[in-house]
C-alpha cells in the first residue's frame, strides 16, 4: 500500500514540490500566452501567479511554506538586477547621447508615479499606512519594501502593491503609449521601466532591443532617485 | 557560464557589502549593476583587444540573456505573496486598485511623453 500521507510530508518538507510547481505553472504560463498570440494583455505572471494561487488554496499549503522553496528562484532576481547592466553596456553607444534627456525623464516620472499613487489613495480613505506602502509604488520589489519601511509602511504589502503596478504596467503600458502616439523605442522602454520596473522591463526586453536597455536604464535610475528623495520629501510633508 | 554567474554574484556581493558598510538607502543588486557597468566601461578603456560579442567574463552575455529573457519567472514566487494580504486588499481594495491601475498608466504615459518630447529635442 502506498502512504500517500507520508509522501505528503516529504513533499511539504523539501523544496522539490514548490520550485517544480513554480517552473511548471510559468511554462503553462508562456503557453497560455503564446495561445493568446501575445497579446499585451495576456501576461505570462499573471497566469502563474493565478495557477500557484490557486493551488495553494485548494491544496491548504501555506504561503510561507511554499516560498521556502520558490525562495530559489526568488534568489535569483538579485543576479538578474545586476546583469541588467549588460544590455546596457551593448547599447551604451545608443544610450550616452540620450542620457541627461532620459534622467530628467525618468525623474519627473518617478514622482508623478509617487504622487498621484498617494494623492489617490489618501482621497479615498486609505489608511496612513496603506497610503505609505503605495508610495513607493513604481520601484522595483526590494527597492520599494526597504522605503516603505523607512517612511512607515507595511513592506508585506508594498510587494503586492508593486508587483500589481509591474503587472498593469506591463500588460496595459504598451496600448497606452500607443494611445499617446510614444513611437520612440527608446521613450517607450523608459516609461515602461519607469512606471513598471522589473516586469515592465522583460515585457520590452521581449519587443525590442533597444526598449530593452532604456527599460532597464529607467528601472535603474527611477530606484536610485526614489531611494535617495522618496524618504527626504515624505518627511518635509509628514513632519 | 559558471564564470559569467560568478562575475554576477561578485558584483552583488560588493554591492550589499557596500550598501550595509556605507548604510547606503540603495539595494546592493542595484549598486551591483553600477559596478558591472562601470567595470565593463573601464575594460574597454584599457583592454580594448577583449573579446566584443561578450562582454567582460566568458559567458557572461550568455547567462545576461538566459536570466533576463526569463525575468517574468522570477517574479512568480513574490507575486503568489498576494494570498497573505487577501483581508487587507478586501478592507481598502477601491483606493488600491485605483490608485496602482492610474497611477501606473499616467506615469507611463507621461514619462513616455517627457522622454519623447526631450530626446526629439536633445538627440
Amino acid at each position: 500500500m502506498i502512504d500517500l500521507a507520508q509522501i505528503w510530508v516529504y513533499l511539504a518538507r523539501d523544496p522539490l514540490a514548490a520550485l517544480t510547481a513554480t517552473l511548471l505553472a510559468w511554462m503553462a504560463g508562456l503557453k497560455l500566452a503564446a495561445l493568446c498570440r501575445w497579446h499585451p494583455a495576456a501576461n505570462p505572471v499573471v497566469f502563474a501567479v493565478a495557477i500557484l494561487v490557486a493551488l495553494l488554496l485548494v491544496s491548504g499549503v501555506e504561503y510561507r511554506a511554499y516560498f521556502e522553496g520558490a525562495q530559489f528562484v526568488h534568489f535569483l532576481l538579485g543576479p538578474a538586477t545586476v546583469a541588467l547592466a549588460v544590455p546596457l553596456y551593448r547599447q551604451w553607444g545608443h544610450v550616452r547621447a540620450s542620457a541627461p534627456a532620459a534622467l530628467l525623464a525618468v525623474v519627473s516620472g518617478g514622482a508623478v508615479a509617487a504622487g498621484v499613487g498617494v494623492a489617490l489613495g489618501w482621497a479615498f480613505g486609505a489608511s496612513p499606512a496603506v497610503v505609505a506602502s503605495l508610495a513607493p509604488r513604481s520601484v522595483t520589489t526590494p527597492v520599494a519594501m526597504g522605503i516603505a519601511e523607512q517612511i512607515g509602511g507595511l513592506p508585506g504589502l508594498t510587494a503586492t502593491v508593486v508587483l500589481a503596478s509591474g503587472v498593469v504596467g506591463a500588460t496595459l503600458g504598451p496600448l497606452v503609449l500607443n494611445a499617446a502616439r510614444i513611437r520612440d523605442w527608446r521613450a517607450r522602454g523608459l516609461a515602461m521601466g519607469t512606471a513598471a520596473h522589473g516586469l515592465g522591463t522583460a515585457r520590452a526586453i521581449s519587443v525590442n532591443t533597444t526598449a530593452g536597455a532604456f527599460s532597464g536604464l529607467g528601472m535603474g535610475l527611477n530606484a536610485l532617485a526614489t531611494a535617495l528623495l522618496l524618504p527626504l520629501v515624505w518627511r518635509f510633508f509628514a513632519g | 557560464m559558471i564564470q559569467g554567474l560568478a562575475t554576477l554574484l561578485c558584483c552583488q556581493f560588493v554591492g550589499e557589502v557596500l550598501a550595509r558598510a556605507l548604510h547606503l538607502p540603495v539595494p546592493g543588486p542595484v549598486i551591483g549593476m553600477a559596478l558591472l557597468f562601470a567595470g565593463l566601461l573601464l575594460r574597454d578603456q584599457f583592454w580594448p583587444g577583449a573579446p566584443r560579442p561578450d562582454p567582460g567574463a566568458p559567458g557572461l552575455g550568455q547567462v545576461a540573456d538566459t536570466l533576463l529573457g526569463n525575468l517574468g519567472l522570477l517574479f512568480v514566487p513574490a507575486g503568489v505573496g498576494v494570498v497573505v494580504y487577501g483581508p487587507q486588499l478586501a478592507r481598502s481594495w477601491a483606493p488600491l486598485s485605483l490608485a496602482i491601475v492610474a497611477g501606473t498608466l499616467l506615469c507611463i504615459a507621461f514619462t513616455g511623453r517627457v522622454a519623447q518630447a526631450l530626446m526629439r529635442r536633445f538627440g
